[in-house]
């Protein structure tokens, strides 16, 4: 840059910061703070590991389908159940959502506007709707199991299994996989793929060493955008779950109503923890295989 | 495009628009049922004009929505120009850092550190019930910020420099030239975000659900304590209706983007061919 900024005027600018800088102390970092201190502390304010080794330790008796029990540890089922079905979520997204952000990033300027337009407008209806509309699709009675029969199929019950809940965790949160990956692809250098061709990389080819490196980091943010709302989500669960099986966000939410604050934030600051690691590794990996490599 | 793409298209786009149309034709439902469809009625419309509690929580939405697009547009926009004329590199990254918190964070991690400072604080001045109107309003306009500020920020990121001190030279004074030249270029960004964060605040349940309280309800929390019990159109109608407003604005902010892009590019061309 050849253009150095005026010093007095930098002063005055950066004045107008200050009311942020407050704001995001208060109300973005403290609050923080205070899911360690609560999940720290019993109900007396006093020191205590007991909310954490609670998570982990904490066991239950579950019943195997021939009536005998098998002891559980509660906790940490339920946050590998979450885990899991956001993983699948987050994969069936990718799996889907990948082809549809290369044929629209492919597509003349108009048609990707319009398409572009198509994939968010669900996200323009509230989530708790889209939840519930899927629950009355899904129902035994509704409308899926009706359409089926019209063919002759019989009925099929999904509500209540974690079908449902990846059907509406996929369908909830789709868009946040396709929007970055095609923002990234639409931007890329189409000149790149022409050379890759002339050099004698087949179609497969160019998508494999081209294309797919270069549209990393918007599948990275869309992994990313799938993941964190689907493996802390609690309303979908609980509709499309039926509540037969709860996740990490339904325990989370549960503590909250009963007012068992502590063990709550307790929860939310292993989950904020394993996050944080999760998210820290893969940017590790890309950047370094990825990027690095070679 | 190939008719393979074509039909992988028709067959996603099916899927994202199923559980809409199916809400927009049993809101006119005739019947109670959500699966039978038993004729033409704006029954459940009429019902909805009807429902205090809804009307109320619309009401709260749409008073909280506004207080917080306000607070946050100005907010943000000033944060915006404080960050991009920020010299200290140091400073500069813990800004986007602090940014990027309320976007990467779980929305339940969002609600629940917000409602334990708050029920502590609460509890330091003895109130009974610390959550209210403004726990809410604080709540949103922290997870609005970000977006105000992300879309302003790119705005004086892309302008011209020079500008700034070719105002001053020409006799403006710093405050002066900030109103004549980057103010109106961070006009659409400002748009964009006061839309996107007006639209963010009326539709978030998650954060809401946790930071509210004392009676106060705001639609989706209204919608929620709906769908606990067994649901009539009444809350599809009311879904046709947000869907259809919430649409009207993201157009509007569309077409701005647009327009803008467009004049960013005449803008662009002028002065290739100046040079």
């Amino acid at each position: 840059m050849n253009n150095k900024p005026v010093k007095r005027n930098s002063n005055s600018y950066t004045k107008a910061l200050i009311p942020y800088s407050i704001w995001s102390a208060l109300f973005i970092i403290v609050p923080l703070l205070f899911v360690g201190y609560y999940a720290f502390t019993d109900n007396n304010f006093a020191f205590t590991f007991e909310n954490i080794t609670r998570f982990f330790t904490a066991t239950s008796n579950l019943q195997n389908p021939d009536g005998t029990m098998t002891e559980v540890h509660t906790y940490l089922l339920i946050f590998m159940r979450s885990l899991k079905l956001a993983v699948i979520s987050t994969v069936i997204c990718l799996i889907l959502g990948y082809p549809i952000a290369y044929i629209i990033a492919r597509a003349n300027y108009k048609t990707q506007k319009t398409m572009i337009t198509l994939i968010m407008i669900p996200m323009w209806m509230n989530f708790l709707i889209r939840t519930y509309a899927w629950m009355t699709i899904l129902q035994d009675t509704g409308l899926l199991n009706k359409a089926l029969a019209i063919f002759g199929i019989d009925p099929i019950s999904i509500i209540g299994t974690e079908s449902a809940v990846i059907i509406g965790m996929v369908y909830d949160y789709f868009p946040y996989m396709v929007l970055p990956i095609y923002s990234i692809m639409a931007k890329m250098d189409t000149k790149l793929l022409e050379a890759a061709k002339d050099l004698g990389c087949g179609t497969l080819s160019v998508l494999r060493r081209v294309i797919f490196p270069l549209s990393l980091p918007g599948v990275i943010s869309g992994i990313t955008m799938v993941l964190i709302p689907s493996i802390s989500t609690f309303y979908i669960s609980q509709k499309l779950g039926n509540g037969k099986f709860l996740l990490i966000g339904d325990v989370i939410e549960g503590q909250y109503v009963a007012n068992n604050l502590h063990f709550a934030a307790a929860i939310a600051f292993v989950l904020m923890l394993i996050l944080l690691v999760c998210m820290t590794l893969v940017k590790y990996v890309t950047a370094k295989y990825v990027y690095g490599g070679e | 495009m190939k008719v393979s793409s074509k039909i992988y298209c028709t067959l996603i786009f099916a899927f994202l628009f199923a559980p809409i149309i199916v809400l927009l034709i049993f809101s006119f439902n005739d019947s109670k049922s959500l699966s039978v469809f038993a004729g033409f009625s704006l029954k459940w419309y009429k019902e909805l004009l009807n429902d205090r509690n809804t009307l109320n929580a619309l009401k709260n939405s749409l008073l909280l929505a506004a207080s917080a697009t306000a607070i946050s547009t100005i907010m943000g926009t000033a944060a915006a120009v404080g960050i991009n004329k920020l010299r200290s590199r140091w400073y500069k990254r813990v800004m986007n850092t602090v940014t990027d918190i309320p976007m990467t964070n779980p929305d339940i991690i969002t609600g629940i550190s917000l409602m334990l400072m708050f029920v502590f604080v609460g509890r330091i001045f003895g109130a009974s019930t610390s959550l209210n109107f403004w726990t809410m309003l604080i709540a949103h306009v922290t997870f609005c910020l970000p977006y105000v500020i992300l879309q302003v920020l790119p705005k004086l990121q892309q302008m011209d420099k020079s500008l700034h001190e070719a105002a001053m030279d020409l006799g403006c004074t710093p405050f002066g030239a900030f109103f004549k030249v980057e103010l109106p270029e961070m006009i659409p960004g400002i748009i964009t975000g006061a839309i996107m964060a007006f639209t963010l605040s009326l539709d978030d349940f998650v954060i809401s659900y946790f930071t509210s309280g004392n009676g106060f309800d705001t639609l989706p929390i209204r919608i929620y304590s709906m769908t606990k019990k067994t649901v009539t159109p009444k809350m599809y109608a009311l879904a046709t209706i947000i869907f259809f407003v919430t649409m009207t604005l993201l157009l509007i902010s569309n077409v701005i983007d647009t327009e803008d892009s467009r004049k960013l590019k005449e803008m662009r061309k002028k002065q290739q061919s100046g040079t």
